[in-house]
């Protein structure tokens, strides 16, 4: 992994801009967005084995979709990150016609419900404690981890792949899982 | 609901990543429309995802960002969230059903037991499979991985006994013969990639006939 492309901007920006867009339709906000996220949605689709010119185009439907869709963004569910790589994911779905993928039944949090401001705190800084997490991860580890999300391993390699190490990943994100138990309670 | 039997870490990485067959997923995204535990831990693996997307990039080409303001229209407005219809079928099912389980066209596979495959992609099969109160399904082992969802009802095998929304993650390994608990049939959504393997004769010459 460069850990050059690790920056120095907090997760917390990327959500403050996140909720300029949605409420706001803030195009600044929006430019400063694309400038971070649509390379590192290009870089993870050309690792998905989409070729560059491709990978760029869809990186720009994304973003489009982050513009159009921005009022579905919740902070307190997701990062700014989790929520482009879904994006992404179903944009790279998409363009390989493999499949449909169906999703899961949304959940009716209620018209009134306010999310809490520590729950978007956490969600926020959920992606920066796991970049951290797997660059200190040995090299074989974080390679496995990579290639499952890059689509490179089966449900069945992921199985029998023993090297994984969901243990240390899930302990840096337990806050996040009991913040999400506690939402849906 | 109380939900026993969950989804294995490796089916909810590869469902996150995108990259389970349609089938499979289908499982999946009804498991988890019915399951809080697994809804948490797919929001976890979809955060790992996050973090594999936010540790590399590629640089974009000159003009990239002006391509993309010129882009901006109008957002599309908050809907508010449809009301589920009133139905007995998570949402991911209903879409493949339409209705409910008493619309489902069902075919009989013999000994009160019946079957409706739906239509996915290929590289896997989805079915929902009615089994009558007490009834067995043939014994079968497995050449690929099956997933099975109780929908209705409830199963037992030598594993264990599976009630409404739980979910068992069979491999090669597990020869098994599943069967309906007494007091009700049991309805249960099962994908597989590969075909089941019947232990007696007459299913097996049947088993092209009836895709099982």
């Amino acid at each position: 992994m460069d850990k050059n492309v690790i920056e120095t901007v907090t997760e917390t920006d990327f959500t403050a801009l996140m909720l300029a867009v949605r409420d706001r339709q803030d195009k600044a906000a929006f430019a400063a967005l694309f400038q971070h996220f649509a390379p590192r949605v290009k870089g993870f689709l050309m690792k998905s084995g989409t070729d560059a010119a491709l990978a760029e185009d869809c990186a720009q439907d994304v973003m489009t979709v982050l513009w159009n869709k921005a009022a579905l963004f919740d902070p307190a569910r997701a990062s700014v990150a989790t929520w482009v790589f879904t994006i992404a994911r179903n944009r790279r779905i998409d363009v390989a016609r493999k499949a449909r993928r169906p999703e899961p039944e949304a959940l009716d949090w209620g018209p009134d419900s306010e999310p809490d401001q520590a729950d978007i705190y956490e969600a926020g800084q959920e992606t920066a404690r796991l970049v951290a997490a797997m660059a200190d991860l040995p090299d074989k580890q974080r390679v496995l981890i990579q290639r499952a999300f890059y689509g490179d391993l089966s449900h069945s390699e992921i199985a029998a792949e023993t090297g994984l190490p969901l243990g240390t990943i899930k302990s840096r994100i337990r806050l996040a899982l009991d913040r999400l138990r506690q939402s849906m309670s | 609901m109380s939900i026993r039997h969950h989804l294995s870490d490796p089916m909810l990485i590869a469902y996150a990543a995108g990259n389970l067959p349609e089938a499979f997923s289908l499982v999946v995204a009804t498991h988890v429309s019915m399951c809080d535990t697994c809804r948490a831990q797919l929001a976890t693996f979809e955060a790992v995802g996050g973090a594999v997307l936010a540790a590399e990039s590629a640089a974009l080409s000159d003009g990239a960002l002006e391509a993309a303001m010129a882009r901006l229209g109008a957002p599309e407005p908050a809907l508010a969230m449809p009301k589920p219809k009133h139905t007995d079928l998570p949402a991911p099912l209903l879409d493949y059903i339409g209705g409910s389980l008493a619309d489902v066209k069902w075919r009989s596979l013999g000994m009160g037991v019946r079957q409706a495959i739906l239509p996915t992609s290929k590289g896997a099969t989805a079915r929902l499979l009615y089994i009558p109160a007490g009834q067995a399904v043939p014994d079968h082992g497995h050449r690929g991985t099956e997933l099975t969802l109780v929908l209705q009802g409830a199963f037992c095998d030598a594993t264990d006994r599976f009630g409404p929304g739980d979910v068992e993650v069979a491999t090669e390994e597990l020869e098994h013969t599943p069967v309906a608990s007494s007091d009700g049939a049991c309805i249960c959504l099962a994908a597989t990639d590969a075909p089941l393997r019947f232990n007696a004769l007459i299913p097996r010459l049947l088993q092209p006939l009836f895709r099982i």
